[in-house]
């Protein structure tokens, strides 16, 4: 009885040992085909067109300032 | 133009989390798959958050020592940029748990606090409005900005410690504290919060010489 206890136990335990060996989803594929990189560009350009605005914004700032210097 | 080569660090830093961040490896967790990256973007918000309600803090005690009201200044745009910050770690971090937990917000100890510490900040902006004297403004302001940080600190970084929680560094998830984050990460994260921090600073400072014109513009 207590055999064939163990020895079910031990058969349901065996889907458990395989879970890690299991894939973990990752954007593998993406990278594979370099399509990450576009992710990568997407945001390159809209954090340097925040940055571009901030530096035009500095270039005006220091203008006034110069001018407020000057008076 | 080399006095402001931190504003091009800040900006060269940015530029390497975004690019390091989606390219490099990370950790294969399950739960989190990719959006482990999200810790690249997400926690820089909260710590410069942070550090510039420091700065905020220390303006307001500056301006009790001196009565000098630029220093009131700096402590009340240090406190909105940081206000900025604080929401986009909010908003940020409910994208992120709508993936990942599959609702925007949990009832939870960091989340609470965090929703709770801007309400804080919001109130001290609320504070400043209601005040029309300008030193009197500050001072109100300074002692509270003093409340205000202490209670930041207990809402994000005390309380969250002592519960168990879903949100990653707490309970059993997998910790992202400066002794747990893997090191192919922290190559990316430290630069990521270093440069998001000057990023405010830059911000902060262009607030406070546009002010500074308006008012020189008014005497």
């Amino acid at each position: 009885m207590r055999n064939t206890l163990l020895f079910l136990l031990m058969i349901l335990a065996c889907p458990l040992l395989s879970m890690a060996s299991q894939e973990i989803a990752m954007a593998d594929i993406m990278r594979q085909e370099g399509k990450i990189y576009v992710v990568v560009a997407v945001m390159s350009v809209i954090f340097a067109g925040i940055v571009l605005f901030l530096i035009l914004l500095e270039r005006r700032v220091s203008r006034l300032e110069k001018e407020r210097n000057k008076d | 133009m080399l006095k402001n080569i931190w504003k091009a660090a800040a900006v060269l830093l940015v530029f390497y989390s975004i690019y390091a961040g989606l390219v490099n490896e990370v950790p294969r967790l399950a739960i989190l798959n990719e959006t482990i990256r999200n810790i690249y973007f997400h926690v820089p918000m909260w710590f410069t958050m942070m550090f510039l309600f420091g700065v905020s803090m220390v303006a307001g005690i500056s301006y009790l020592h001196n009565f000098n009201l630029a220093a009131d200044r700096v402590s009340e745009y240090a406190a909105r940029t940081g206000l900025w910050f604080g929401m986009l770690g909010l908003i940020t971090g409910m994208i992120w748990a709508n993936y990942t937990w599959g609702t925007f917000w949990v009832s939870d100890t960091k989340l609470n606090g965090s929703a709770g510490t801007l309400l804080v900040y919001a109130a001290y902006l609320v504070l400043r409005g209601s005040v029309e004297e300008e030193h009197k403004k500050a001072r109100l302001s300074a002692v509270y900005n003093i409340f205000a940080f202490s209670l930041m600190l207990v809402f994000i970084m005390v309380l969250p410690r002592l519960t168990d929680s879903l949100h990653p560094g707490s309970g059993g998830n997998p910790a992202f504290s400066a002794y747990d984050l893997d090191k192919r990460m922290r190559l990316v994260f430290y630069p990521s919060v270093a440069g998001w921090i000057l990023m405010g600073i830059w911000l902060l400072q262009l607030q406070l010489r546009i002010q500074r014109l308006k008012v020189s513009s008014q005497s």
